[in-house]
């Protein structure tokens, strides 16, 4: 009974992002000036949906719902959705939900796909230091995903302005130097959880193996991904990489997030892989 | 009562006439208490500025309105009576309404879509509000016209976007920074243009401003206009590490600002963003400098270019703009109606109720007594004679047309009906 509560709980969040990622899309090419809040309402009403479902798991499983896939994707999404809430209520930026849900649906979507039922948590993952470097992760992975949407609204403001050709979309997106400032504190944000979470999962490592690195794939793209977001960074601090270049490569890094998300998973094998 | 309005505006008459026209000040007060006066002119508001003079009018009668009007102005403003028949335009009843609409939702402006016009009404009709000239006309046409120009520019797009060169370029200003009042800005050389788009952006919030021009004189005279620094004309290239816009208009036959120096100066400024207007025909920077990260340049052409675009758009809007009018015309003019009509259909229903009651009476007693039955059907014929003669003149004054005035003259007059005048307004 209660599995069947919470795979339709899972069901009406994955519905609402379809409707708010749609909503947000006909946002885009809507004849309008002023942007309508349809897609963010959606999107809240499937976050309550969806925060019920993790709840419901948490409490079936004893512990925080990431061990499979399919969890660990949709607590993705989910903290996804948090910083994107946040974004919303405190910049009030026109478009932002039509280039974030997208992205928490198609997450969302594929957490679908994944076997849904509770695993027991093997030993090895019964650690406080286990349940801190994933949600330090998480939400390091969300904000990167944060900027690469925002990222994708620089360059589309960006090409506006340069073509000299403006359409309606200039009206409703955001300044340039708002993308800009928003994507530079996302990753100034993500950047040191991602840190934080490297750093807990070696302690964790060591306690849980007795070794702190053993260049498991997953590890490896970690450190990959670091040090594409330090290269950000360090690049936007000396020579002044902001602008277009910074949300180029904010996309970029988002996508090796990605890759580093499913590919290991998927192709490759390690502590990593839930299944 | 009819609505009059009688007026000029940029269109008709040239600015040396409305200049003399104007009731601009206390003149306002003035004029509008005098007006108030007149017998022909039950109500009245003056919208006075500087593209348009109109007095909004309601009067019983149209030719003594106009006449009146017109005298009044003439002899106001002491200018013949000759002038004001060339520059003066009239509209009456409905095309009067729509004027008004028309005025109000900045259709009928110099430039449209402009904002302004709405609330220079709003200031009209509350000094006319508080001098007590208008009265329930007028006030619900007041009214009317605020509601149908905030529901035009709710669902049309008509004051969306730019449609003068200087606007367009705040209006970018404000896609590439944001918050202006942090940006520096600077003026290279001088011109109409350039000195109109630096106010505008003055105006929305740019602090420093750095001018510079070959002409030292000139530089330091629109520094002191602009509040402004002067920098050397040979030292523009360098202060440009401290610059977010700039315009530039000079008369030079060549680029002053190549492509080599704009990027040296990005790698100094850490990338900063850069937005640069060149207002100058022949153009005065390298258009190669767009192609550079983060300096967005523009010349006149692809200002205009928005410009043209923009006032397209208003012209389409505009279209729909016209629509909602005609709508909501129709909802006033059923108010219009009801209001004059009412009074002397209830009069008219009355007279004839109170002629049926007397004759249906008087045979009855005439008569005798009889059965109920017969009673009940003398009763009913007086009834069906008497709605059917009266139907035909109470749905004529009740349905909307051009003559409702005369109609209702004639009404009155014919059936000797005595509704009091005052109550027309009151309703």
């Amino acid at each position: 009974m209660q599995i069947e509560t919470n795979v339709l709980l899972f069901e009406l969040a994955l519905t609402f992002y379809f409707i708010a990622t749609i909503s947000g899309i006909i946002e885009i090419f809507r004849g309008k000036k002023d942007t309508s809040k349809v897609s963010l309402y959606l999107s809240l009403i499937g976050f309550i949906f969806h925060t019920a479902n993790i709840i419901m798991r948490y409490i079936k499983g004893g512990h925080i719902p990431v061990t499979s896939m399919h969890e660990a994707t949709s607590f993705f999404s989910w903290s996804i959705l948090i910083l994107f809430f946040i974004h919303e209520f405190r910049y009030k930026l026109g478009l932002l939900s039509s280039f974030i849900m997208p992205i928490v649906f198609l997450l969302m979507f594929s957490s679908s796909i994944f076997p849904r039922e509770i695993k027991v948590l093997s030993p090895v993952l019964q650690s406080y230091w286990f349940v801190i470097h994933v949600i330090l992760a998480f939400l390091g992975d969300a904000a990167f995903a944060m900027a690469c949407g925002i990222g994708i609204m620089y360059l589309l403001q960006e090409r506006n302005v340069k073509s000299k050709h403006l359409t309606m979309l200039f009206q409703k997106l955001p300044s340039l130097q708002t993308l800009d400032e928003i994507n530079y504190h996302l990753i100034t944000l993500g950047f040191p959880l991602l840190t934080l979470a490297m750093i807990t999962g070696v302690i964790w490592a060591n306690s849980a193996w007795g070794t702190y690195w053993r260049w498991d794939p997953k590890e490896v793209w970690s450190l990959i991904t670091w040090l594409v977001y330090a290269i950000v960074l360090h690049l936007r601090l000396t020579v002044g990489w902001r602008g277009k270049k910074a949300a180029i490569l904010s996309i970029v890094g988002f996508i090796i997030v990605i890759f580093a998300f499913f590919g290991i998973a998927l192709i490759l094998k390690g502590q990593h892989v839930f299944m | 009562m009819n609505i009059l309005i009688v007026g000029l505006n940029h269109k008709t008459a040239p600015i040396e006439v409305r200049e003399k026209i104007a009731f601009d000040g206390p003149k306002l007060e003035e004029a509008i208490n005098i007006l108030k006066k007149s017998n022909a002119v039950k109500e009245n508001i003056i919208l006075s500025t500087c593209n348009r003079v109109e007095i909004y009018a309601g009067v019983s009668d149209m030719d003594s309105g106009i006449e009146s009007i017109k005298d009044f102005i003439s002899e106001f403003h002491k200018v013949s009576r000759d002038l004001l028949d060339k520059s003066l335009y009239l509209h009456k009843g409905t095309e009067a309404i729509r004027h008004m609409y028309r005025v109000a939702s900045s259709l009928d402006s110099m430039v449209v879509g402009e904002p302004q016009i709405l609330g220079q009404l709003k200031d009209a009709y509350d000094t006319a509000l508080k001098n007590k000239t208008t009265g329930v006309l007028l006030n619900k046409l007041m009214r009317k016209s605020v509601s149908v120009a905030k529901r035009i520019r709710t669902e049309t797009r008509i004051a969306a976007s730019a449609v003068s060169i200087s606007f367009a370029a705040v209006e970018l200003a404000k896609k590439i920074f944001e918050d202006l009042s942090t940006k520096a800005f600077m003026l290279i050389g001088a011109g109409e243009m350039a000195e109109l788009a630096a106010r505008h952006l003055i105006n929305s919030g740019v602090q420093d401003v750095f001018i510079t021009n070959r002409t030292m004189a000139r530089a330091e005279e629109l520094a002191l206009e602009f509040h402004g620094k002067v920098i050397t004309f040979e030292n523009f290239v360098q202060e440009l590490l401290h610059t977010d816009i700039v315009i530039c208009s000079t008369g030079a036959p060549h680029y002053i600002l190549l492509k080599e120096q704009v990027h040296k100066t990005m790698k100094e400024r850490k990338q900063k963003p850069m937005f640069i207007i060149d207002i100058s025909v022949p153009r005065n920077i390298d258009p190669q400098i767009n192609d550079l990260d983060n300096v967005y340049l523009y010349d006149v052409d692809s200002l205009q270019g928005i410009v043209d675009t923009n006032v397209q758009e208003r012209a389409k809007e505009a279209e729909k703009a016209e629509q909602i009018v005609d709508e909501e015309i129709g909802s006033f003019l059923k108010w219009h109606a009801s209001l004059a009509a009412t009074p002397t259909v209830v009069a008219l229903r009355n007279k004839a109720e109170e002629i049926r009651k007397a004759e249906f009476e008087k045979t009855v007693k005439k008569l005798g007594p009889m059965e109920e039955e017969k009673v009940k059907a003398i009763e009913y014929l007086t009834i069906s004679i008497v709605n059917k003669l009266i139907h035909p003149p109470t749905a004529a004054l009740k349905s909307e047309n051009n003559d409702k005035e005369t109609m209702l003259d004639v009404v009155q007059k014919l059936f000797q009906l005595e509704t009091e005048k005052g109550k027309d307004e009151e309703t």
